[in-house]
């Protein structure tokens, strides 16, 4: 158990390190007309090779690399350009994480809750009217493009329900609707998962040995179907927590939420490459230690797993 | 006694030990059922009613997308129409006879352009699932059949893996140049490892089988091992994979444009109109810029999952009678 997560901490540290490098390398492909903000046709090339050198862009390119290293280690991650000129980028994602933070977590939340009971109740009612129509909002959810219903919802849920169709951090009317919208694809994959693992158990020779000895209905959902179920189910934490961050994204420019999904598209619209670059290392982050977390917690659920089965087994 | 066992052996006619040429008619005298594989397919695939209904539906749709340029009294999908008494651009026209969907910010044709932009989308999705499909069988085969290279792609595999893929695709299309290339690349790059996972996993599970050992033993040549014994088991998951990357393509193209990153305006793509209709929603009559497009986005999308997920049942020879 300790064996696996170390080396599993191994392989996401290496992971982490690719990333870095692979963005620090690909930043370096961009335009340096990015470098210089927007008084860039104002500069004459001395100005511009100035400012260049003193960022250390003429540097050759293994030297800029380590620095670029032991800056992160040193938590330094560049000044911003355009978004506030000047302003260290870590003193930019203070301000915005915490709504992110609160605004993921609560997603996740929702999802873990409606979408474990959906799933229940999906197969409670297998074949049913309530089933079906789980089904269906299963395949929308996974079919359609997320910009489609989170625009929809937007427009609609806002006017129905008196809530405000944009975000307020003092109002908390206002976090309901955007928490919501981010939990539908989690939602959704909790759901359909349960229901076809809970389905396939039910399908098993020990089941129809519990019915034959005279086991209720309810002890066999609830002692066997259910815990045998909810063992893979652990592996889906990380997967949500990907779909919460690309969610974000749309989510938090959608309803104006302060964050840093909001952030990355308008630093990406801006074209400020010190921004871009420190939010894509964030929520590489993020998700790599997402993946790490759920596959610790598969393995603490399963003894069974090596990290030797891994590559096929997600 | 070794004089006996020579004679015995001489007795033998090594004629008896070669392996026979295939031949059909000597295989069906040997216990043969008309069992077609395509054929069972398709009867249980036509089984199941919404989905020849959607295929239906996906086959009218993607004929009236090819052919609508052609027909009489379209209009062009990037041509600005202007009043002709004022001169001044027709815009945002509520839906009339002239323009069958209205006209969007600039004075387009909506309805020339949604069809323009489902042939855009279609295509984005089309050649990403193709390629997925050319990658990842390859790749996974390779992984799957060479135990020696097993283990290293495995460790890069696990690395990779462990990316986001919204990162992948919003860097790399950041860094390029806006453009349908640049789309289809970042696409390509991030969606391979599905299929190769898939592929490698049937073929590890599959290749050992007893049935295949026994074939091998017979003598069964290597390309008819894997026409006949592999790919059925294959074929169901790699569909699968197909028909599932088309609408995960037409979203990541709807994404990419929604934060900016996507193909230029002048390409009308369903991403583009989506995001045109977004700016302009919270005016109600004009909601229908956003409708239309996504109306067309969803069909099609759902058409593919759903065919997708229904074919790959139908094709899987476990649910063959």
């Amino acid at each position: 158990m300790l064996k696996y997560s170390l080396k599993r901490l191994l392989q996401s540290m290496i992971t982490l390190f690719v990333i870095v490098t692979l963005v620090f390398l690909l930043m370096r492909l961009m335009p340096e007309e990015g470098y210089y903000g927007d008084r860039g046709d104002k500069l004459d090339e001395a100005q511009k090779e100035a400012i260049l050198t003193d960022m250390g862009l003429r540097d050759p390119l293994y030297i800029q690399l380590k620095n670029f290293y032991s800056d992160l280690l040193h938590g330094d991650f560049g000044t911003s350009i355009i978004y506030r000129p000047k302003v260290p980028v870590i003193d930019i994602l203070k301000d915005k994480l915490p709504y992110s933070l609160y605004l993921g977590l609560s997603a996740l939340a929702i999802a873990l809750v409606f979408g474990l009971s959906l799933g229940v109740l999906m197969t409670r009612f297998k074949g049913k009217i309530g089933d079906k129509l789980g089904t269906g909002y299963i395949v929308i959810i996974n079919a359609v493009p997320a910009a489609v219903y989170y625009l929809l919802l937007q427009l609609y849920v806002t006017d129905i329900l008196k809530l405000p169709i944009l975000f307020d951090s003092d109002n908390p009317a206002s976090w309901i609707l955007p928490a919501v919208s981010m939990s539908l694809v989690s939602m959704a994959s909790y759901a359909m998962w349960l229901r076809r693992y809970m389905v396939d158990e039910l399908n098993k020779d020990y089941i129809r040995l519990a019915r034959a000895k005279g086991l209720k209905n309810k002890v066999i959902m609830v002692k066997h179907v259910m815990r045998n179920a909810f063992v893979p189910m652990a592996q889906l934490l990380p997967m949500s927590v990907l779909y919460t961050i690309s969610g974000s994204i749309y989510i938090e420019s959608l309803y104006s939420i302060p964050g840093m999904g909001g952030l990355l598209v308008d630093a990406i619209q801006r074209q400020d490459n010190p921004l871009v670059q420190t939010l894509v290392l964030v929520f590489s982050s993020i998700g790599i230690l997402g993946l790490f977390l759920g596959d610790v917690l598969m393995a603490i659920f399963d003894p069974r797993i090596k990290l030797s089965k891994q590559g096929g087994g997600r | 006694m070794n004089k006996a066992l020579k004679k015995a052996a001489d007795s033998i006619d090594p004629a008896l030990f070669e392996f026979a040429e295939y031949d059909e008619k000597a295989a069906e005298n040997s216990g043969f059922s008309n069992y077609s594989y395509w054929r069972s397919t398709w009867q249980s695939f036509i089984k199941n009613k919404v989905a020849v209904f959607l295929l239906i539906v996906l086959v009218l749709l993607l004929a009236f997308t090819v052919i609508q340029p052609y027909l009489p009294n379209q209009k062009l999908p990037t041509k600005i129409y202007n009043d002709e008494e004022t001169g001044l651009q027709l815009r945002n026209v509520l839906p009339n006879n002239e323009f069958w969907l209205g006209t969007n910010s600039i004075g387009q044709d909506l309805w020339a352009r949604i069809w323009s932009g489902t042939r855009t989308s279609l295509f984005i999705g089309l050649v990403v699932g193709a390629s997925e499909a050319l990658i990842g069988i390859a790749i996974g085969a390779l992984w799957g059949y060479a135990r020696k290279l097993d283990r290293i792609i495995t460790e890069v595999y696990n690395v990779l893996d462990n990316i986001p893929n919204t990162i992948i695709l919003v860097l790399l299309t950041y860094i390029l140049r806006p453009s349908l290339s640049t789309l289809i690349f970042a696409m390509c790059i991030t969606s391979w490892r599905y299929m190769a996972k898939f592929v490698r996993n049937l073929i590890i599970i599959i290749r050992d089988r007893e049935y295949n050992l026994a074939s091998r033993c017979l003598g069964t040549p290597t390309r008819r091992i894997i026409v006949k014994n592999l790919l059925p088991y294959l074929v169901s998951v790699i569909m699968l994979r197909i028909a599932l990357a088309i609408p995960s393509a037409i979203g990541s193209e709807v994404f990419l444009t929604y934060i900016g990153l996507g193909l230029p305006v002048e390409t009308p793509s369903l991403g583009n109109l989506i995001n045109e209709g977004r700016l302009l929603m919270m005016v109600p009559s004009l909601r229908y810029q956003l409708f239309f497009p996504a109306i067309v986005l969803s069909v099609i999308t759902i058409s593919f999952y759903v065919l997708g997920n229904v074919f790959a049942d139908a094709s899987d020879p476990r649910n063959h009678v």
